[in-house]
């Protein structure tokens, strides 16, 4: 080991978490009590979408709506879209582990603008409690809000958009937050190249987030002004475009695929090293692929609209850039794989959850060229391959970084180890329910399957039935892994300050941290994966 | 190629995408491999032989060597696949000459055709098999969606807009039509059949059935409809459809024609073009003419538009 001193900092008992009472949480300026609190939130969320999840299976166990009927079944499908999307997976990751690691791995007592930092998590709560509002006459439009649809249906759309508004707001306070924390926060010492790949993939996410979210923010208020004011921006019968909503929705919301990846990425490159006791094998190609992947991201939205009667010659463009832009995800996937070779590896949760996110993001990213591919995006469009795909890359991608990252970092968060016995089984439950559950999407969609079917046709009943039984087995693990998480909280062993014998700052500060974090600021002399075997 | 996956492809343009599908699985099959493998093989082959002390481990941080194939040969890959998905995609969208034409509109929750010759149906298309069919699409309420899932081929139906879509089906047969774009309620229960029948029995159909019965059949043929709303709207002030000039340019052999346009850009004469000519004439300004032709957006329902513009197309 090269002399990297770890001062092994004894837990000061409560560390960050010693005040107490409500004031003491709702008008913190500490990044690790704004952290926390989004991640109690958003996990919340995902737990409400994940309830819609299922019943959207169990109506599908029958080709028939025989339980809900089908106008329940577009309000499930869009409550469990928009809040896993807009709730859960774009915050959890950046506003949740992102505030309380970004300033403890810099080696920063906290982020640039406390202030803003609490700020932005109250625009937050102020947009989801709108979005709450909105379930007086619940949105059944699908979270893609595609026009001329919500401009005429009946249910809530403009709260609901404004509701997104709000949350779009707070994602750009956060990611301009992050991006002049590492920019002059970094501790001394620490140059570009020192710093630990998560903070590279959180850099990039802020820039999409930045750029990216404006434009949904005005798409949503062109949309309620076109509700309210009877303004017809998407109105063919005024001399609107229809489609110009999808371009104007997609500029956005395909970058923000990227702010659901990046971060979980980013986990993945910290955790590999750690329990490989090996370098992170390519460190250049992975922070740089991040920042191509972020910029390229932008060139690419065309690829959801390929059958919306756009020119042959942009669709092709479209595809082509699509393409290149895998390749840098490809990278990522070769590196980390790379990481492991010759390694001393032990199977840990993060670290089976960061396998597992090699393993499932590799199915995602394999099936996305049968996607941007035209003539096999035409057949394949709206149907359940995509819907495959995206989980596949959503949910076995970025929900597995994020689980990674959750029992990476449960030691350091709450000062209390988990219990591994159970956090594998749960492990392994989610494991299996969730290839089962949608590995069999992609055969329905390739048979023709089309998504957002309430009712379907009784020749596709048995891919849907195995699949609500992978749904329940799913569940059943994530709430093992929950019941675990509470457990640990409560009641776990105490944590040393670097239970994983990590390198990277946030384990030089005691377990849980202190409120200013560090004793002392610390100085970096080297980068943060020096693991193995020094050369003789 | 034809049936080379489990469902059954119903034409020759069906097969090619079944073709692209298969190819892309094996190139994606052999990295799918390759990366699996790898990963589990590291993965058991490298864990931590005694509980209590780590493997040697070397330094490696990265090699230039490697990141460099890593990053060419994907890229190459990624082009070859983008190549023949957008191959197969353009002979798709060529437009085929002769094909039989039939108009389909979407609306909440149901499909209404029409054919040329003024037959009308609901959510039933049928057609002669060997021959191409052009379904010319358009939506009256939201968003809908056509998808051929035997042809592989689908198309969105967009209110205020034409879009196209081409198939040759060469096996008579029923098949199946999804609505893929969400539309409400009913966006599941939106379906609908095409039904290819062989030539003779079409002919008989288009006589008998096709004729009598059928919902509220229109007898008068689109065509003819056209000319007269343009005959009556006073386009024939500013255009000639015979070989004269006007105001405006001569329509007469326009459809299917380029258009060069103010600002240099050329367009062709499609059906969307036509359209869109006659409800917003300033949005494309044929070069060398003034831009003074009135909108008839107001004046002559979409309905009508449908059928001038199938006037225009019979003036070859
Ligand atoms: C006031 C004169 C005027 C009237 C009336 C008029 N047009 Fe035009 N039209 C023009 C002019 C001038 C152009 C060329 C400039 C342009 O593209 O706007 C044109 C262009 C067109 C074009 C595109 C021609 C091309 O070569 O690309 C079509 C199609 C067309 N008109 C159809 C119609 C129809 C159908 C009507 C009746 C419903 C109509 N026009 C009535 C003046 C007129
Ligand atoms: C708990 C496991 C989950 C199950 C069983 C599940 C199931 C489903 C199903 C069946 C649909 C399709 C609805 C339809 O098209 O008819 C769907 C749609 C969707 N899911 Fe999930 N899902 C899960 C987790 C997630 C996660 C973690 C995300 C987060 C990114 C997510 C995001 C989405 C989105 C964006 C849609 C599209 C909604 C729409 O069409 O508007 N899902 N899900
Ligand atoms: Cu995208
Ligand atoms: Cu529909």
């Amino acid at each position: 080991m090269t002399g990297i001193g770890q001062p092994e900092t004894e837990g000061n008992g409560r560390g960050y978490l010693a005040e107490r009472g409500w004031r003491s949480w709702a008008f913190t300026l500490d990044h690790k009590r704004v952290g926390a609190m989004y991640l109690w939130t958003t996990i919340f969320f995902f737990l409400v979408g994940g309830v819609f999840a299922l019943l959207l299976r169990l109506e599908l166990l029958s080709p028939q709506a025989k339980y809900f009927g089908n106008h329940a079944y577009n309000v499930f499908f869009t409550l469990h879209g928009s809040m896993m999307i807009f709730l859960f997976i774009i915050p959890a990751i950046p506003s949740g582990l992102g505030n309380f690691f970004i300033p403890l791995q810099l080696g920063a007592r906290d982020v640039a603008f406390p202030r803003l930092n609490i700020a932005s998590y109250w625009v937050f709560a102020a947009g989801f409690l709108v979005v709450i509002g909105s379930l007086v006459a619940p949105m059944d439009t699908g979270w893609t809000f595609y026009t001329p649809y919500s401009a005429k249906s009946a249910a809530a759309v403009t709260t609901l958009s404004l509701g997104i508004f709000l949350l779009g707001m707070s994602s750009i306070l956060t990611g301009l937050n992050f991006i002049v924390t590492i920019h002059k926060l970094r501790a001394p010492g620490m140059t570009w190249h020192r710093m630990p790949l998560f903070l590279w993939s959180m850099y990039a996410t802020s820039i999409i987030q930045v750029i990216a979210t404006p434009v949904v923010g005005v798409t949503f208020l062109l949309l309620a002004a076109e509700r309210v004011f009877g303004v017809g921006f998407f109105d063919p019968s005024k001399g609107g475009d229809p489609v110009l909503f999808q371009h104007f929705f997609w500029f956005y919301s395909h970058p923000v695929v990227y702010v659901m990846i990046l971060p979980a990425m980013g986990i993945v490159s910290e955790v590999i090293p750690v329990f490989s006791r090996k370098p992170i094998f390519g460190y250049k190609a992975i922070a740089y692929s991040s920042m191509a992947i972020a910029l390229g991201g932008f060139l690419v939205w065309g690829h959801h609209m390929f059958t919306s009667g756009m020119s042959p010659l942009a669709n092709a463009i479209f595809s082509l850039m699509t393409f290149f832009v895998a390749v840098p995800t490809a990278v990522k996937v070769f590196n980390w794989t790379a990481t492991l070779y010759r390694g001393s590896i032990t199977f840990e949760a993060p670290m089976l959850y960061a396998l597992t996110f090699i393993f499932l993001f590799i199915v995602g990213g394999l099936t996305g060229p049968f996607l941007g591919a035209l003539a096999t995006n035409v057949q394949l469009h709206d149907t359940y391959f995509v819907v495959a795909h995206f989980h596949y890359t959503m949910m076995g991608g970025t929900v597995m970084g994020f689980f990674a990252g959750l029992h990476y970092w449960f030691p350091k968060m709450t000062g209390r180890m988990l219990n591994e016995k159970v956090a594998r089984a749960a492990w392994a439950l989610i494991f299996v329910g969730f290839n089962v559950t949608f590995f069999t999407m992609f055969i329905v969609g390739v048979r023709g399957m089309p998504r957002r079917y309430a009712e379907y046709l009784p020749k596709f009943q048995l891919e849907n039935v195995i699949s609500t039984a992978g749904s329940a087995v799913l569940a059943l693990g994530i709430l093992v892994m929950c019941w675990n998480l509470l457990q640990g909280l409560r009641k776990g062993a105490p944590a040393s300050a670097n239970p994983w014998r990590a390198l990277s700052l946030e384990w030089r500060a005691a377990s849980p941290p202190a409120t200013e974090n560090f004793d002392e600021v610390p100085v970096v002399t080297e980068w943060p994966y020096g693991y193995g075997t020094p050369k003789a | 190629m034809d049936n080379i996956l489990a469902f059954g492809a119903a034409s020759s343009q069906a097969g090619r995408v079944d073709a692209l599908f298969v190819m892309i699985a094996v190139i994606g099959g052999f990295f799918f491999f390759l990366t699996q493998g790898l990963l589990i093989y590291f993965a058991v082959k490298y864990r931590r032989r005694q509980p209590d002390r780590d493997n040697e481990t070397p330094a490696i941080t990265g090699s230039p060597l490697l990141e460099f194939l890593w990053i060419l040969i994907p890229s190459i890959v990624v082009v070859v696949i983008f190549y023949y998905g957008w191959r197969v995609y353009t002979d798709q969208r060529i437009p085929v000459a002769g094909a039989t034409e039939v108009h389909v509109n979407a609306r909440q929750w149901l499909y209404e055709v029409k054919y040329p010759d003024g037959r009308t149906a609901i959510n039933e298309i049928r057609v002669p098999a060997g021959k191409s069919v052009k379904f010319i699409l358009s939506a009256s309420d939201v968003l809908h969606g056509f998808y051929l899932p035997d042809f592989r081929v689908k198309m969105d139906m967009i209110p205020g807009r034409v879009t196209t879509l081409w198939v040759q089906p060469d096996r008579p047969g029923s098949y199946q039509i999804f609505c893929t774009v969400y539309c409400g309620t009913g966006h599941s229960n939106m379906l609908a059949r095409l039904i290819v029948m062989p030539q003779g029995e079409y002919g008989e159909w288009v006589e008998h059935a096709g004729r009598e019965g059928g919902e509220g059949a229109e007898r008068e043929p689109l065509a003819a409809r056209g000319e007269r709303i343009l005959k009556s709207a006073g386009c024939l002030n500013c255009h000639a459809v015979d070989g004269k000039e006007k105001i405006g340019p001569n329509l007469r052999g326009l459809y299917g024609s380029k258009v060069p346009l103010e600002g240099g850009t050329i367009v062709t004469g499609d059906e969307e073009y036509l359209r869109e000519s006659i409800v917003d004439p300033g949005a494309k300004v044929v070069k060398g003419y003034p831009n003074v032709m009135p909108t008839f957006k107001a004046s002559i329902p979409p309905e009508d538009v449908k059928a001038v513009v199938e006037y225009l197309k019979t003036l070859k």
